[in-house]
């Protein structure tokens, strides 16, 4: 079976009746990493919420699909099972539920009900992913996300993703609020999920992460829309030069006047 | 023998009956002749009768009690007292009649026993038709045996503490089970025994417009350590069954006494229950208390804390469904110094149930150094279930310490949205919600319990989605 590959065109979404995405098109396939940059305000997060299907975003016109299947006919769980993965600016906390019981729960919910996985199975996956991004094995019995730091946060969302494999896994500013050695230890971690069997959408504001993390494609998102896409050498430019540099250059006149 | 009907409700799973298998069932309605009759039956001592009597004269005297639930649907007059569902008591459970045996079985009782319990004691509507402990137990002097039983064994002791905790005056239910009581437990625990595994009873009603009132006293000597565990279930009838209990028990210097209940009774069950310790110095006492099923539950397990350093606590969950009202909660009574309580309450409502917490925090003059925490969190599943907390406190001596938090939550959009994006259908999410939200309870359960407790729950929550 070929890689998979998501393909979101001419994507529209309102949130509460305003117009946030107007008209964004991108494609990612399996064995590559997109960056996603931009200003703040101008439908980074939409953008990983709509294609996971959060209810408060409302697309108004355009398609997203996952291996040429309609995306947007799915709710949230088919999709996640379809193969999408998100990784949340915010994750929530879910008091009394233990990390590991609760990536069990998400493990077997896309297996046959007949055939959980084994406890042993589980637990030595769950090991190694923790090594990978050296979270103390004690991790996997606090309730989730409940007390955790920042930094403990993105953690676990990295490691919900090593654990569950998706096929297509966007990242929502995963590096956000994260000193220097926790950016490198994410990092890692993506780039340990790193294969031909997954394709990655890095939602980034900073071009930090991608020191660590060298993106195939790099896409400036403004005003609801992709502006320009590149190779690697686009987010240093950003880098020098500022977000200004998209406004004062990339954006025609006219354009932009956000609210 | 009538066949054994399955009526199996919708959303009850132990809502089924044995049809009418009792040898003897008394009318409807409560009399001074009904009080007679049972006391009879039993061959009570004169005094017992005497103390039936004038409780029965003490229930006629009570006003309903007009500031909680709604008990309008109860009429008294439509309520069987007694039904003896069997000759004899069973010492094992081929001694028990074939159809009562085959419920227990059922409800998985002589299993629970085999694997992990001290002593069982199985009481089916009025009468215990089991009843079961460990030799070894019985070797330490550990008494744990039906009430009935007791009064004629251990006459000195029952008569030394029965209604001495919750006396007939003390509310209209209380009368009525001291009026008409039959079956329940009795305990002792001899002076520093430590009875490591529980020991269960399980009280099940099966027949229509059935009173169950068992009478439970649990006394806990010097120094001595025990887990009592009861379970309860009910066939879902058109009309109502109540089930009054009371529960007596006395903790002394320095014993530590848990009293843990899963209530399940169908949705047609009146269940307005009478529970209070008293604990003595340094004593312990401690109730775990899940209340899943019944129509209404009216129950509020006390303790007071009469010696210095004595501590209580309640932990309790609550749901409540369709039609439901849980109107629960504790009352802790501090009496003495450096006494402390604690009090965590956990209520869910949903399709249009509710819930109420009801508590009373007492602190007594003269009681420096007293402590109580209390906390109430409601998760509330839909916009027509309602919830309510209703804390009082009073408090004459400036000298103590005293906690109070309470927390309403709504399942959110943004936590579902979470769970979900892991694969979790909308039911498995809601349901992950709520089994994080009880794990305080369930914790503190023995682990057959929190398999049970947990299975319930999933079960209640079927169908709660959409």
């Amino acid at each position: 079976m070929a890689g998979p590959e998501l393909a979101i065109d001419n994507l529209h979404v309102a949130v509460d009746g305003t117009p946030v995405l107007k008209g964004l098109t991108l494609t990612v396939r399996g064995g590559e990493v997109h960056a996603v940059m931009g200003p703040n305000g101008t439908g980074k997060s939409t953008l990983a919420q709509t294609i996971m299907g959060h209810p408060r975003y409302r697309v108004t016109a355009g398609t997203v699909t996952l291996d040429g299947q309609d995306v947007l006919a799915m709710k949230t769980d088919a999709r996640a099972r379809a193969g999408l993965f998100l990784a949340m600016q915010y994750p929530n906390e879910v008091s009394g539920v233990t990390t590991a019981n609760f990536l069990r729960t998400a493990l077997n919910a896309r297996r046959d009900s007949k055939d959980p996985i084994r406890l042993k199975e589980f637990r030595d996956e769950l090991d190694q992913a923790m090594d990978i991004l050296s979270i103390d094995h004690g991790f996997a019995n606090r309730y989730l996300n409940e007390g955790f730091s920042g930094g403990e946060k993105k953690r676990n969302e990295i490691l919900q993703m090593l654990m569950l494999k998706p096929r297509i896994a966007v990242l929502d500013e995963i590096d956000s609020g994260l000193d220097i050695d926790a950016v490198r230890i994410v990092a890692q971690g993506v780039q340990a999920s790193r294969n031909p069997e997954v394709g990655m959408l890095l939602i980034t504001h900073y071009q930090r992460i991608l020191n660590y993390i060298t993106p195939d494609r790099v896409h400036i998102v403004y005003d609801g829309h992709v502006v320009t896409s590149g190779g690697p050498e686009l987010a240093e430019t950003l880098e020098s030069r500022g977000y200004e540099w998209i406004r004062d250059e990339l954006v025609p006149a006219g354009e932009g006047s956000r609210a | 023998m009538a066949t054994r009907q399955q009526l199996v409700s919708d959303d009850y799973e132990y809502g089924f009956n044995d049809g009418d298998v009792g040898v003897l069932k008394f009318q409807k309605g409560l009399t001074r002749e009904v009080v007679d009759e049972i006391s009879r039956i039993k061959q009570e001592p004169a005094w017992m009768r005497d103390f039936r009597r004038h409780a029965l004269d003490v229930f006629f005297k009570k006003p309903m009690p007009h500031w909680g639930a709604d008990l309008s649907a109860l009429d008294f007059e439509k309520i069987v007292y007694y039904v003896k569902p069997s000759d004899r008591q069973g010492k094992t459970w081929d001694e028990v009649p074939q159809q009562i045996k085959d419920t227990f079985e059922r409800l998985g009782i002589p299993e629970a026993e085999r694997k992990f319990l001290a002593g069982v004691s199985a009481q089916y509507d009025s009468e215990v038709v089991y009843h079961n402990i460990h030799k070894d137990l019985e070797e330490q002097g550990i008494i744990f045996t039906d009430t009935d039983t007791a009064v004629r064994e251990y006459p000195d002791l029952v008569r030394e503490y029965f209604g001495t905790v919750i006396p007939s005056e003390d509310n209209k239910f209380a009368a009525l089970n001291t009026a008409v009581w039959s079956g329940g437990s009795f305990v002792y625990l001899p002076k520093g025994v430590h009875c490591r595994i529980p020991l269960q009873a399980y009280f099940r009603i099966n027949s229509e417009n059935m009173g169950q009132f068992e009478r439970t006293l649990i006394v806990a000597d010097e120094g001595s350590f025990g887990h009592y565990v009861e379970g309860c279930t009910a066939p879902s009838y058109n009309s109502e069954s109540l089930h009054s209990a009371v529960v007596e028990i006395l903790v002394k210097e320095g014993a530590r006494m848990r009293y843990t209940t899963v209530q399940n009774w169908a949705s047609n069950v009146f269940n307005l229950v009478t529970k209070r310790a008293v604990a003595e110095k340094n004593a312990t006492m401690e109730w775990v208390d899940g209340n899943i099923g019944s129509k209404v539950t009216m129950k509020y397990p006390s303790v007071y804390l009469v010696g210095e350093g004595a501590r209580g606590m309640v932990l309790s969950i609550a749901v409540a469904g369709k039609g439901q009202h849980q109107d629960t909660g504790s009352k802790m009574y501090h009496y003495a110094p450096h006494t402390t309580s604690t009090i965590l309450s956990k209520s869910i409502s949903k399709h249009g149930g509710k819930t109420t917490y009801r508590g009373l925090v007492h602190m007594a003059k003269g009681v420096e150094a007293a402590k109580s925490n209390v906390k109430c969190d409601t998760l509330i599943l839909d916009e027509q279930s309602k919830s309510d907390t209703i804390p009082y406190t009073e408090v004459s001596d400036s000298r103590v310490e005293m906690e109070h938090e309470a927390t309403v939550t709504k399942v959110s959009e943004e936590q579902l949205f979470y769970l979900m994006s892991r694969g979790l259908s909308e039911e498995d999410a809601t349901r992950m919600v709520v089994m994080g939200f009880i794990e305080p309870f369930t914790r503190e359960l023995p682990m057959e319990f929190a398999v049970e407790m947990n299975r319930l729950i999933k079960f209640e929550m079927e169908g709660a989605i959409g």
